[in-house]
């Protein structure tokens, strides 16, 4: 822990490379304190809608378990189901010492001023891990919210999929509705073993003035599947993020899909980084961004090291009012024997295709909302049907609040 | 009743559509014939109120409204529907939500799609990746929910293989209420006389007339409607003789 201590120090000046660079001091860090509830059911009704719109239900309806930490405190750590295990990160490190073992061990504590502002100032974070074989019947949910104007929120959390299981994680980033400014800084380390399956959903519902710089990475063995979801389509000052996958076993997969709606004064850099380390392993990233006057830079980078690795990344764009739109799909085969490919494409909406809808009896402004929908309406192929619900809803929400 | 005065139409900076006075009856059906680039399909599309086919002059009516400035979508619900030849894909939009759009009320749509045999492309995205023949039954089941008055077949035939184009032929029949089925109350003379669907088909091969009966042909050539005949005769005129013979009526 001193070591990690000592290298983040020195990375506390550490500019990211890329994204607009914040200034730490500008936030509170200060602890806020807030009660551990017994009963999620006893939060305020303002607070549970707002978590709801990121997808975490405090009625806790087909959900196997839940976490929610509010501000800088964990409000509600729990598991509904046996061999799957919910607490919050800093317990964790306390009471278990196998937690260390997954610490800081994919993401490099000194990668940069944020990483090192989560380990000098850590706030808490979660640890969830499904047992060797568990699988788990409903997604796990855990909601990151904050309530207190002005502050940064750190923290760190920690994925683990043992050997055969299968574990579905939805995480809500959400906002009280009075916030304007704040800083998170999300941690996030991910381990799917052998012949695991992940499935994680981050559905984030920010607000105007917010700083968001999560950081993860994660691993996955042979025969594993990392599926992660990214969805973002609220206000948000800046965010920029960059998760990054190393398949290192036999026939690992690993599939990311981001839906990014950028508003008027909203800069997003989101993109997403697989590297492909053994043989048979696949990849595939896939991006559609739909700005109305935000500006979206969409990332992806798919590298090939070893021969009979298959990859895709596909990113559309629709500019639909104003603002811009930078793809930059990146592919780097470095032996013979790779088989990759990429296809990027950015637009407005096809004239023809509002007037084919409108000769079905759609006015203008209808066929617009059905093409962004469809737009954005990404087939995931093994996502669970509470999941997939969640995501059409934000969708759904999201062109409401576009029209 | 589609009444259409004196209608000159440009894209861009073309004329393509030059003094056309055209008049289709509730129940009557006219099949529209020309050479590539007469301006049929253009015809269809200001029918239809596509905006970039610019009126610049004469009038288009539609049930005693004058619809030439009129939106698309406005169109459709008045009760003008088309079937497209080559239609846009929208991805993320499946041919199911489109037969919803069509009917703005309840259909049982796998029904209707089992008419067209189009049950198992219901769940696919409107139109990514089908052949001639699946946008055509896509078209005719999208037309049926739409139960539309004034039907336009932009060359319902075209890329349709021997397997469906009796298919094809029926359904359009039954859309134009042109198919003898027996019916216990009515003779076959009463549903004629009762038709209200009014229909014009555009078609290159004339194949369409083995299915589908018509009461008049139209030759539009470089953008003049040059004749008006019993459809079978223009059809055997054009085999014999080819469209070569029409510029003589279109000057």
């Amino acid at each position: 822990m001193r070591d990690l201590d000592e290298k983040a120090a020195q990375a506390k000046e550490k500019k990211a490379t890329i994204g607009p660079d914040i200034d730490l001091d500008a936030y509170e860090s200060e602890p806020v304190p807030h009660d551990y509830v017994e009963d999620l059911s006893t939060l305020s009704e303002a607070d549970k809608k707002r978590m709801l719109l990121a997808g975490v239900d405090a009625e806790e309806s087909e959900r196997s378990g839940t976490y929610v930490q509010k501000d800088t405190a964990v409000l509600y750590a729990h598991s509904k189901q046996e061999g799957l295990e919910v607490m919050p990160i800093k317990e964790a490190l306390k009471q278990y010492d196998w937690v260390e073992d997954y610490y800081w061990k994919l993401m490099a504590v000194d990668t940069d001023k944020y990483t090192a502002r989560a380990q000098l100032d850590l706030h808490d974070g979660y640890v969830i891990r499904a047992l060797p074989g568990t699988k788990v019947i409903y997604p796990v949910q855990a909601c990151l919210y904050l309530e207190k104007e002005g502050l940064s929120q750190n923290v760190h959390n920690i994925i683990i999929a043992e050997e055969g299981s299968e574990l579905h994680i939805i995480t809500g980033c959400a906002t009280a509705a009075h916030l304007r400014r704040g800083l998170h800084v999300g941690i996030s380390e991910f381990y799917v073993k052998k012949d695991a399956k992940l499935s994680f959903t981050m559905i984030h519902h920010w607000a105007e003035e917010m700083m968001v710089r999560p950081r993860s990475v994660g691993r996955v063995e042979a025969g594993g599947l990392f599926l992660n979801n990214y969805i973002c389509m609220r206000p948000v000052k800046s965010l920029q993020m960059y998760p990054t996958t190393h398949l290192v076993g036999k026939g690992a997969v690993a599939r990311f899909y981001s839906l990014l709606v950028g508003s008027p004064g909203s800069e997003m850099d989101v993109g997403g980084r697989i590297f492909l380390k053994e043989a048979e392993t696949r990849a595939e990233i896939v991006s559609r961004a739909i700005t109305n006057g935000g500006n979206i830079i969409a990332r992806g980078d798919l590298v090939g090291e070893v021969p009979r690795v298959k990859a895709h990344l596909e990113c559309r764009g629709l500019i639909l009012n104003g603002g811009s739109i930078h793809a930059i799909p990146e592919l780097e085969g470095k032996v013979d024997g790779v088989e990759m490919s990429h296809e990027a494409a950015v637009g407005k909406i096809a004239q023809e295709e509002i007037l084919y809808l409108m000769s079905r009896g759609l006015s203008e402004d209808e066929a617009t909302a059905t093409i962004v929908r469809g737009f954005l309406s990404v087939d995931i192929p093994g996502l669970p049907p509470q999941l997939k619900a969640e995501i059409d809803r934000a969708v759904e929400q999201s062109d409401k609040d576009m029209m | 009743m589609l009444v259409i005065e004196d209608l000159q139409v440009k894209l861009g900076d073309k004329e393509i559509l030059k003094h056309i006075d055209l008049e289709i009856h509730p129940g009557e059906t006219h099949v529209l014939f020309g050479p590539n680039g007469s301006g049929k399909t253009s015809l269809l599309m200001t029918i239809m109120g596509y905006p970039q086919y610019r009126v610049t002059g004469g009038k288009i009516f539609f049930k005693g409204e004058d619809i030439t400035n009129m939106p698309v979508n406005e169109r459709a619900k008045l009760g003008i529907g088309m079937s497209y030849q080559r239609p846009p894909t929208i991805h993320g939009v499946k041919t199911r939500q489109m037969v919803q759009i069509c009917t703005k009320g309840e259909v049982d749509v796998e029904a209707l799609a089992e008419k067209v045999n189009f049950s198992e492309f219901l769940e696919r995205d409107i139109n990514a990746g089908f052949s001639g023949g699946e946008i055509k039954r896509s078209e005719l089941l999208q037309l049926m929910a739409q139960d539309a008055d004034l039907l336009l077949f932009d060359e319902p035939e075209s890329g349709v293989d021997l397997e469906n184009i009796s298919l094809i032929g029926g359904t359009i029949s039954r859309l134009l209420q042109r198919d003898f089925k027996v019916n216990a109350g009515k003779t076959q003379k009463q549903r004629r006389n009762e038709r209200t669907k009014m229909g014009l088909i555009i078609t290159h091969t004339g194949f369409i007339l083995d299915y589908v009966t018509a009461d008049k042909g139209q030759v539009l050539y470089e953008g003049v409607l040059t004749c008006t005949s019993n459809p079978r005769e223009i059809f055997r005129c054009i085999s014999e003789v080819g469209y070569g013979e029409c510029v003589r009526c279109a000057i």
